[in-house]
């Protein structure tokens, strides 16, 4: 920004009619500050997130050159000494794994809930049902972490139990028994994290479904579900993908409760229920503290994988919105 | 097909505001009858009485009885969605769902009612697209989206989703106050055409419209704003225009109202 630019402003004409000249520049000082001001976060923006991914790709470099051992394959983590071996395999199933655990179980409930809200609630009880959703989202992560050790791992071991009779042929819902202190509890754990955003963000995209589609649907003689399978889902389509999103970033990215729950450790269980297990996020936090600055590089190189995750699985989404645009409600 | 409609002592609500008053008139079948009458006047409501859709708007409530040949759309046990199926409706604004291949709105209400086989529906389809004077100009591209036609072909689309089921009736809500004339002109046509097998209702601002397109012709007229809509009177749409035999419909029909 150029503070000098307040002080050369055009002289006010002299002359007495009240209608300016046309002929001229006219920059009023106002507009010289926004523009600054606003030019000036667009690019402090880009500076920051450059400085971000530079200073992230240089580190894990450094990480991963001197990694003995296969960065991707390995399944330990021991960053420290003459021969450090690390590897993101278990980091990156664990992530994956219950972030899909979680989605699975949060997306339909949310969708549900805000189809509830926005179509099927009286008004009173929509409102009050809404704003409890929204409440969900105002606990802290690690209360959802110590609830989740204190009260979800005890109670799991039944649902195990259950799971193992059914399931356990399948081979990923084996259990014995011990703590339900695993990948399947860490995404329950997460469902309910992620819920109230999916919720309320979907909710919104319903409600703004037009009224107009709405009304051509019940007056072709479409019962109040039918109504919503043809012209509210179809509208909140992108708007579902683009919440669950949301979610699926926020249960990538869980430290506390994952860390709370989890009892760490770098093994690929063959079953879910398996305890054991680790994350991303919940293996940075963990060691984090104790690392030496090449301990802290490897972190870090495991933290870009994460990022990179994430932006693989938004891009995805962005292809799956913009495949179907041509369809979408917008377009009407 | 075309089924006669019998209205008596109807008046509907929105909460506690009475929109219309004790209205009773008899809509012929195989003819196409216009409501007229000043914005609020409550014809649209009285419109959506007569397939219930009235009681989908929140506080819509409606008291009497509205006979189709003799059955009371009104009566106890009667189901508001079978209602819908054969009193089918064209909204003001063209609504064909966005998400929706031109094929599958025209199928969008036969899906809903059964299942047909693909031939089958193949042929409603184009019966249906045809006697909507749109078979011709969409027969290449039935599975584009239907929003990406002009406003005049999505209303004939709509009017083509909705004679696809077959309805008994068929309520207009003011087709074509978002068309241009000469889209206007079509759907006009098309109207002169399906009332050789539906009875048709079409509420609409322009007198001409009214006066060009219908057998008989409702006048609606509210006292005050803030008033129910009253029914003035329902005649030959001829005597209506030339003839009237209440002076409030002359005075609205000539011009001199307010």
């Amino acid at each position: 920004m150029n503070s000098s630019s307040l002080s050369d402003t055009p002289p006010t004409p002299a002359s007495t009619d009240n209608f300016a000249s046309i002929s001229g520049k006219s920059v009023r000082p106002g507009d010289r500050i926004f523009l600054g001001l606003s030019r000036g976060s667009g690019i402090a923006l880009l500076v920051i997130m450059a400085a971000i991914a530079a200073f992230l790709t240089y580190r894990s470099v450094l990480a991963i050159s001197g990694d003995k051992a296969n960065f991707f394959t390995t399944l330990d983590w021991n960053a420290t000494g003459t021969e450090p071996k690390f590897g993101i395999a278990v980091l990156a199933f664990g992530t994956v794994v219950s972030s899909v655990i979680a989605m699975a179980i949060a997306v339909p409930v949310a969708v549900g809930i805000a189809l509830f809200i926005s179509h099927y609630a009286p008004r009173k009880l929509a409102s009050t049902l809404g704003y409890v959703i929204d409440l969900l989202a105002a606990v802290p992560s690690i209360v959802y972490g110590l609830w989740g050790a204190l009260f979800l791992v005890p109670h799991l071991t039944g649902l195990y139990g259950w799971l193992d009779d059914y399931l356990g042929w399948t081979g990923i819902f084996e259990y014995g028994d011990g703590a339900a202190r695993s990948l399947f509890t860490v995404g329950i754990l997460l469902a309910i994290m992620i819920l109230p955003i999916v919720t309320s963000v979907s909710r919104e995209v319903f409600l703004q479904a037009p009224k107009m589609h709405e009304e051509a649907a019940l007056a072709l003689g479409a019962t109040r579900w039918e109504v919503i399978r043809m012209s509210v889902l179809p509208f909140g389509r992108s708007g579902i993908i683009s919440a669950s999103m949301l979610g699926l970033g926020r249960a990538l990215g869980e430290t506390m409760a994952v860390a709370t729950v989890l009892s760490p450790s770098f093994l690929i269980g063959k079953s879910l229920l398996d305890p054991g297990g680790g994350t991303f996020a919940q293996n940075i936090a963990s060691k984090f503290s104790e690392a030496d600055e090449f301990g802290q590089d490897a972190l870090i190189a495991s933290g870009l994988v994460l990022f990179v995750i994430t932006l693989l699985v938004n891009g995805a989404a962005r292809l799956i919105i913009a495949r179907r645009k041509e369809y979408s409600g917008a377009a009407a | 097909m075309a089924k006669r409609i019998d209205v008596s002592g109807l008046s509907a609500f929105y909460g506690s505001h009475k929109a219309i008053d004790d209205i009773s008139m008899t809509i012929e079948p195989r003819s196409v009858t216009a409501f007229i009458g000043p914005s609020g006047c409550g014809k649209s409501t009285f419109l959506r009485t007569l397939n219930r859709m009235h009681e989908v708007t929140p506080g819509g409530r409606v008291e009497g009885k509205v006979m189709l040949d003799d059955e009371n759309l009104y009566g106890s046990g009667v189901d508001p969605v079978a209602v819908r199926r054969t009193v089918g409706m064209v909204f003001q604004r063209p609504n064909p769902f966005p998400t929706m291949s031109i094929f599958d709105n025209v199928a969008a209400g036969l899906r809903l009612n059964g299942s047909y086989k693909k031939s089958e529906l193949k042929d409603i389809v184009e019966r249906s697209l045809k006697g909507a004077n749109l078979w011709n100009e969409v027969k290449d591209r039935l599975n584009k989206p239907g929003s990406g036609l002009s406003g005049g072909q999505q209303q004939r689309l709509c009017i083509a989703r909705a004679i696809a089921v077959e309805p008994q009736v068929l309520l207009m809500d003011e087709p074509c106050s978002a068309l241009d004339p000469i889209s206007t002109l079509a759907i006009e046509d098309l109207i002169g055409e399906l009332k050789e097998r539906f009875t048709i209702v079409i509420v609409t601002h322009n007198m001409q419209q009214a006066a060009r397109v219908s057998d008989r012709t409702a006048f609606f007229n509210l006292a005050a704003v803030g008033k129910p809509g009253k029914l003035i009177e329902i005649d030959e749409t001829e005597r209506i225009f030339s003839n009237p035999s209440v002076q409030a419909t002359e005075d609205y029909i000539s011009g001199r109202f307010g």
